[in-house]
């Protein structure tokens, strides 16, 4: 299956999010693929405000069924959660279990006046009311495949895909 | 997969009862999990949800404050129910049993057992009776191990020193009944530190110490000599049965750990203690309190390897 090329979707996201980009606002990628996306939205978006990562490994909730994740990086928020306007970026968009954790998660922070969604990928299958305000492309995929977002050694981003393990978003 | 008690048959951490026999990838992970609790405990919020619901027992059956506290702390962080037993004080002087207390413990359902004991092994023990779904974390038994204390310490040394290859690590004062520098010695040469030595008087060393893997030295002007970190000890007085050493005035002289003593180590030395000191006898104020003292980040970080021991051990 031919899949969209990375980098040029993200260029089209940066488009979309531009214009929202104000005073408050705060980028906030979500381990592992989110967090490059934000890197690079938040070099040539420029908001005033640093940047933020996400690892919600801490809040998921398949804790019951699979444990811990094995590689639990540390989150970093280096600005104040309260009033500001976070746009939460991720990879692919899936079941919305990942946001629902990374929400609760940011409200450990503080308060945040409003938070958007970015998704480089959505792929439909929502488990849970959870919509994304930007999307780089729609992808219908079948369901034992899984989307992630690669990164090469000289840094180059790109889209792959694989059958999925059981029991393993 | 092997005949360690602590691991399952997938080869995951199930109980933390000796840092012994673990391999370095478990150790790391430790590490890095605890990495991201530190971030945890320094925001407004300083909970997480993973554990809601569990039960934690904090099985203490030999007196102690600090430690019972750091593991409730960090369970309580982890939105654990934690329940607080000083079983010294109630059913062993009416006689029960230590398996009939933990089998009634057990059908309270509880979740995770932290085990405090006197006796060598009695972590061992309950982990082999208790339930097969309950997980159990030794916080000191005996002579014998206190590996969640030798584990926040190898944290604290890789924080201010990044990696452990290069190291000179010295461990001074009483080996001999010291759970915490078995768990500590265990844990460095396990994460590769090639050189550990300790640094005590004859009377307060195991005999073939050697085998453990460290340099052994009885003074500390060559023990100090160009040392990374120093990992003071406490001296145990109500552990020592009959007379080892002269007077604690005397110890304080050729083994305390002074400024000038320390002026021996390297100019970046950092010095560790696993709490309570006594100043005076094993270290001076100057020093407890001084620059290149870590002590108290230790009791921080010792809350955040807590906190990623339990949740690692709930999930396994």
């Amino acid at each position: 299956m031919q899949l969209p090329d990375a980098e040029q979707l993200l260029i089209e996201l940066a488009a979309s999010l531009r214009p929202d980009i104000t005073q408050n606002t705060a980028l906030v990628g979500i381990h592992t693929g989110g967090a490059w996306l934000a890197e690079w939205l938040h070099q040539h978006l420029k908001p005033s405000l640093p940047l933020g990562t996400l690892d919600v490994s801490f809040y998921r909730d398949d804790f019951a069924q699979i444990g811990l994740h094995p590689q639990v990086r540390p989150s970093n928020i280096p600005f104040q959660v309260e009033g500001s306007h976070i746009i939460l970026i991720d990879d692919v968009l899936y079941t919305g279990r990942t946001i629902r954790a990374a929400i609760n998660e940011l409200f450990d922070y503080g308060r945040p006046a409003s938070i958007r969604l970015a998704a480089l990928i959505d792929r439909g299958g929502r488990e849970l009311p959870i919509a994304a305000q930007y999307v780089g492309m729609a992808l219908e995929l079948p369901w034992d495949k899984m989307l992630a977002l690669k990164k090469s050694a000289w840094g180059k981003m790109s889209l792959s895909l694989h059958d999925k393990r059981r029991d393993n978003e | 997969m092997s005949n360690n008690p602590q691991l399952n048959k997938n080869g995951d951490l199930e109980h933390l009862l000796t840092t012994e026999g673990l391999p370095a990838p478990i150790l790391l992970n430790i590490l890095d999990t605890a990495k991201s609790f530190v971030g945890v405990t320094e925001r407004d919020v300083k909970k997480v949800p993973l554990l809601r619901g569990k039960s934690i027992f904090n099985l203490f059956f030999e007196p102690s404050t600090r430690t019972r506290t750091t593991f409730e702390i960090a369970a309580k962080r982890l939105s654990a129910d934690v329940v607080n037993l000083n079983i010294s004080a109630s059913s062993q002087s009416k006689g029960e049993t230590l398996l009939d207390t933990v089998n009634n413990l057990s059908a309270m359902h509880a979740d995770m057992f932290v085990v405090r004991h006197s006796q060598s092994g009695a972590a061992h023990l309950i982990a082999r009776h208790a339930r097969p779904d309950i997980h159990v974390i030794n916080a000191g038994d005996g002579r014998h191990a206190h590996p969640t204390q030798g584990l926040l310490d190898v944290f604290t040394i890789r924080h201010y020193k990044r990696d452990f290859r290069n190291l000179r690590v010295a461990i001074v004062g009483d080996i001999l009944h010291s759970r915490v520098a078995r768990s500590q010695i265990h844990a460095l040469t396990t994460l590769g530190v090639p050189e550990v030595r300790v640094i005590a008087p004859k009377t307060l060393l195991p005999s073939k110490v050697e085998r453990l893997g460290v340099h052994v030295y009885h003074e500390m002007r060559q023990g100090l000599k160009d040392v990374d970190v120093l990992m003071m000890l406490r001296l145990q007085n109500e552990r020592m049965l009959n007379a080892r050493l002269p007077s604690t005035e005397e110890y304080f002289k050729y083994y305390g750990l002074t400024q000038e003593k320390l002026s021996l180590a390297r100019p970046d030395a950092i010095v560790l203690h696993p709490g309570p000191m006594n100043r005076g006898v094993e270290i001076d104020s100057a020093v407890a309190d001084g620059r290149q003292s870590v002590i108290l980040p230790q009791v921080t970080f010792g809350i955040a390897v807590r906190m990623a021991v339990m949740s690692i051990l709930a999930g396994n």
